[in-house]
């Protein structure tokens, strides 16, 4: 792969890295025919973030064709080349991204003025993919507006506000802070801000639903949206299935996919996952042994999703047409927990706190091509093999 | 028991704002009392803050386009609620740009003070957001653990340096001592002291003025004839009670002093226009 970001653009890149930083402790990286992927992904997976750069948004993209390439790497060092965002817009004139697959590196290459070059060799390791599944158009609720409205509505809550419940009815958007039932409800604040429907760009509630989410990650796709100016759409839907807020333009997309409190009264007792009051694992506990009953769970707490008990079916991929995101296959799941724990001992990770209750929508979905078969087989291995340690 | 207050001007609100973020920063929980014509936010001193007590004072003309109250009862017209500041100061900070405050006492999951502000929008409908701050009720029987504390019988009252230079000598002898000596006299002059094993520091401060509390002062024997004005009182206090009462202040007030009673309390006075804040300190051996 081989790529060059120019001018002005080189500052959006390093926003929508900073933007994933908010989202999770690694980056992505997945150059597709379509363009280059960026993503990521929190540790409880009730978060995930994903930037796609069109080719034309560099002035110079290549890949090498069907060559289905996915890397990941600290999202630290990536956030270390961009480090000053001033610094960037004044000095920076190119931004040169190129693949070293024999010393598995990406190298950033910064172009500034007075013919300096600054040269960042970063490490990453050989990933699965990681892509949410969801599909925007099967919202019931769908709303835009300038990103300034949603920056003065979060304002109102503190910084260290976890979670925000959002409400709809035909004409108006209500949202307020979240409070744990068994936390002190009786001493907590509660806020809340009513929001007009002619505030918004465009304002659709066809059902009047309320969810709630974590407000943390949705911050940082604020701050990119409102750097950029660009609108932001959200997509709601009932309670257990995830909000999707976006950011578009001719030249990208961002999405943030974030899991809502599930907290229908008749999943309660099917689901140990996304029940409200049952005290699931923490989320590094995905390694334990409590993984079929967890599976189970997931299947019971979303709609008729398709079966997960075998390896890695075609069928999985049809699936991302389906209304309710795909659980995960038992093996792919095996998959992202191998590297996690590889890690464990490298990174420094900021765990985010643990969520309790969240509907996990998303899944290891593999790419519907012919050499799929293989694929898992590659990755695994490579998995299985010592992986360097992130810089 | 009802309360019901509305500002409309921003100034008003800008500066209750100010009041209230330095109540929060001086003591996280606080007693409100609220009166036909005054707000008073209280910190009764006890073992747990260290002795400090504290009294500010608002008249509620001077920040409120309305206010309607009704206390607990006729003979007491008046409303003692237990308060965290910071929530109210959280809650008003982000209405700065409001059209308009209201500041209700209401009865949600629990009693609450609740601030509803409108916020302009570009849409014909206003914005309206809405903090509900938890409060308790203190019963009638335990009002009297804060009522405004008597002025103390001191022996020099002088007036105080800028509280920004205070401030910047205490953050700087906070490293090298945990207590710290106030001195002063009855000619103006004020001396900032800390002593340790290896080094004693001293600020000195001179021309200060002192306050001319006349005979109407509350105490017998006054500071006035009695004393050689050259002779220092003084008072050794906790560091770093001084330092978060320093730290708090987001006005300059009008007038600023304090008053010593030797080896016992330091008593610090803010006046603003609108507003007045007492601070004790007690002293440690």
């Amino acid at each position: 792969m081989h790529c060059i970001v120019t001018g002005g653009n080189v500052k959006v890149l390093a926003k929508a890295v900073h933007s994933l930083s908010r989202i999770g402790d690694e980056l992505y990286v997945e150059p597709q025919e379509d363009g280059l992927a960026l993503r990521s992904v929190n540790s409880s997976r009730s978060a995930y973030a994903c930037f796609l750069f069109a080719p034309l948004f560099f002035s110079r993209y290549s890949t090498t064709s069907g060559d289905n390439f996915r890397c990941k790497m600290a999202i630290k060092s990536v956030q270390s080349v961009f480090r000053s965002l001033t610094t960037l817009e004044k000095t920076v004139e190119k931004c040169h991204i190129d693949l070293d697959k024999q010393k598995d590196r990406l190298t950033f290459t910064l172009h500034c003025k007075h013919g300096l070059l600054k040269t960042h060799n970063l490490s990453f390791q050989d990933s699965e993919s990681l892509q949410a599944v969801f599909d925007k158009d099967s919202y019931a609720n769908v709303f835009k507006a300038q990103p300034r409205l949603l920056v003065d509505t979060v304002i109102h809550f503190p910084p260290s506000l976890e979670e925000v419940t959002v409400s709809v009815s035909d004409e108006r958007m209500w949202v307020r802070n979240h409070v744990e039932e068994e936390a002190e409800a009786s001493k907590a604040m509660l806020t809340e801000l009513c929001l007009a429907s002619d505030e918004f760009d465009h304002f659709a509630a066809q059902a009047h639903n309320s969810v709630t989410f974590c407000l943390k990650e949705l911050r940082g796709l604020l701050v990119f949206a409102e750097s950029t100016g660009l609108p932001v759409s959200m997509y709601l839907d009932e309670p257990g299935s995830p909000v999707v807020l976006s950011v578009t333009d001719s030249v990208l997309e961002g999405n943030f996919v974030l899991a809502t409190l599930s907290d229908d009264p008749s999943l309660r007792k099917n689901s140990s996952k996304g029940a409200h009051t049952a005290a699931p694992p923490p989320p590094d506990d995905f390694m334990n042994d409590d993984m079929d009953s967890y599976l189970i769970a997931m299947d019971t707490s979303i709609a008729p999703g398709p079966s997960n008990t075998g390896p890695p079916p075609p069928s999985l991929a049809d699936d991302t047409r389906s209304k309710r995101p795909a659980a995960v296959s038992h093996k792919a799941r095996i998959l992202i927990e191998e590297a996690e724990e590889e890690e464990e001992e490298t990174d420094d990770l900021d765990r985010l706190p643990n969520k309790k209750f969240r509907s996990l929508f998303f899944g290891s979905v593999l790419p519907p091509s012919s050499q799929l078969s293989t694929q898992p087989m590659t990755s695994q291995e490579v998995l299985a093999s010592d992986s360097e340690e992130e810089t | 028991m009802k309360f019901r207050g509305k500002i409309i001007d921003i100034a008003c609100l800008n500066h209750f704002t100010r009041v209230v973020t330095t109540i929060s920063k001086l003591t996280k929980m606080c007693v409100l009392r609220l009166t036909p014509d005054n707000l008073f936010f209280v910190l009764s001193g006890k073992v747990a803050n260290g002795g400090v007590s504290m009294w500010c004072e608002l008249s509620q003309a001077n920040f409120f386009d309305e206010y309607q109250m009704e206390g607990v009862s006729s003979e007491d017209n008046e409303i003692c609620l237990e308060v965290t500041p910071e929530n109210l100061s959280r809650a008003l900070k982000t209405v700065q740009n409001a059209k308009a405050v209201k500041v209700k006492l209401t009865k949600k999951h629990c009693p609450c003070l609740t601030i509803a502000a409108e916020l302009p929008t570009l849409s014909s409908v206003s914005r309206v957001v809405t903090h509900d701050v938890p409060v308790d009720v203190i019963p009638r029987r335990l009002w009297h653990e804060f009522k405004e504390p008597s002025m103390p019988d001191f022996d020099v009252s002088i007036y105080l340096p800028p509280l920004k230079t205070m401030k910047n000598i205490v953050d700087r002898m906070k490293n090298l001592s945990n207590f710290l000596v106030i001195e002063a006299n009855l000619n103006g002059e004020m001396n900032l002291k800390i002593e340790t094993d290896l080094v004693s520091v001293t600020t000195h401060f001179r021309d200060l003025g002192n306050p001319p509390w006349g005979d109407d002062a509350s105490q017998d024997g006054g500071p006035s004839q009695s004393r050689d004005p050259e002779s220092m009182v003084e008072a050794r206090v906790d560091i770093r009670r001084l330092q978060q009462f320093l730290m708090g202040q987001q006005v300059n007030p009008s007038k600023a002093m304090c008053n010593i009673v030797h080896q016992s309390v330091l008593h610090l006075i803010l006046l603003h226009e609108d507003m007045s804040l007492q601070y004790f300190i007690p002293a440690v051996a």
